[in-house]
């Protein structure tokens, strides 16, 4: 009897935990704009204040991780997340759970603007919205070379970059991984060095 | 085969758009030139409404191209390949590598990555000033749209005030609107 319960305990356990975890993730992914360190007091409230899943330190942690990993860093946190509480299928449902809401207004945004794309109004407001993201990126390029760029040859990488990505078919990964090599080599050498 | 297309290039943006969201940008203005999906204008609009919805920019980005790309579908195919590559890299980093950030060739790694990260996204803002600036296609620049390019810089040096640093993207994109129909850009 005791035993019987233990499993139902335990398959009750396991069949909570997996929607809780798509739930959650849909809701931070519905309630915030923008990703990345935007969503970090949307993830403390959901994930540290309201289910107790993990501490305030694992989630600046896990930022430090999908920060320094290839992907979207809110989606990174959310596999993250998952896969701490129920294994590999708890971080597709985290990630899932994730990108859901943007799938569903995207596409509806998308369709609605297709009808509506030929009006005058409409082509002259996304002329102007055009124009207001154009700053917005420059202001993007600036904040983003202020934090990267560090020293020489983080001067060096970043004119090379741009000058490589602008006037060679060179693929954009290839310079990526180039400029990791180069990162790995400068850093080995300073500890030589030192 | 559009949906294997699709799934193969944004696995590829997945695995190496290092630093989020915008860092797809460069990917994605690479699709628009050697792919019919979208155009690079296009591209603008999608940045557009991506900051101005909920959810990451980066999978809205996917998302809205997979959409333009093929559909629904489209849209569900594009956002699964961005995120799988960092669904299997997440779990191996969780499950073998305690101190992934701390090691130090990850480091060495990132400090090359960051600089180079931040001149693609230049060079694809770069790409889309280029074309959102110009009046014709995006081949052939025959004259300049110089009010557009004015609004531009001066809102670009109102975002270099200290108060208007924090505003969200979606205030400016209001903005942006509103002043290209006054002034019916």
């Amino acid at each position: 009897m005791r035993l019987l319960c233990r499993i139902c305990y335990k398959m009750e356990k396991n069949h909570n935990i997996l929607p809780e975890l798509y739930t959650s993730f849909f809701k931070i992914g519905i309630l915030t704009f923008g990703g990345g360190l935007a969503m970090l007091p949307m993830l403390k409230r959901e994930l540290v204040d309201s289910k107790n899943w993990i501490t305030e330190e694992e989630i600046l942690d896990m930022y430090a991780i999908g920060q320094c990993t290839p992907g979207i860093i809110a989606v990174n946190t959310a596999t993250f997340v998952g896969y701490k509480k129920k294994g590999f299928i708890g971080g597709v449902i985290s990630t899932l759970g994730m990108i859901s809401p943007s799938i569903v207004i995207i596409c509806l945004i998308a369709s609605v603007l297709r009808r509506f794309i030929d009006l005058p109004v409409v082509l002259h407001a996304f002329a102007g919205i055009r124009v207001a993201v154009c700053a917005m990126m420059l202001q993007t390029v600036v904040t983003m070379a202020k934090k990267g760029i560090k020293d020489r040859l983080g001067i060096f990488l970043f004119l090379a970059g741009f000058l490589i990505a602008s006037f060679t078919p060179v693929p954009l990964a290839a310079i990526v991984i180039a400029s990791a090599c180069i990162g790995i080599l400068a850093k080995r050498r300073e500890g030589v060095k030192s | 085969m559009i949906f294997f297309r699709l799934f193969i290039e944004f696995f590829k943006i997945g695995l190496f758009a290092v630093g989020g969201g915008m860092a797809t940008l460069p990917f994605l203005m690479d699709l628009a030139n050697s792919y019919d999906w979208y155009t690079v204008r296009e591209l603008t609009n999608m940045v557009a409404i991506s900051q101005s919805t909920p959810g990451p920019v980066g999978v809205n980005m996917a998302t809205y191209a997979g959409y333009n790309a093929a559909g629904v579908l489209g849209a569900v195919i594009a956002t699964l390949g961005l995120v799988t590559p960092a669904l299997f890299i997440i779990v191996i980093i969780a499950k073998f590598l305690a101190d992934f950030s701390e090691d130090k060739r990850v480091q060495g790694a990132f400090y090359g990555i960051r600089p180079t990260v931040a001149a693609l996204i230049a060079y694809a803002v770069w790409e889309l000033i280029k074309i959102s600036f110009s009046i014709t296609d995006a081949h052939h620049l025959k004259s300049i749209d110089y009010l557009s390019v004015i609004l531009c810089l001066a809102l670009f040096a109102v975002m270099q005030h200290k108060r208007c640093r924090k505003l969200h993207p979606l205030v400016w994109i209001v903005i942006g609107a509103v002043l290209g129909i006054l002034f019916k850009l």
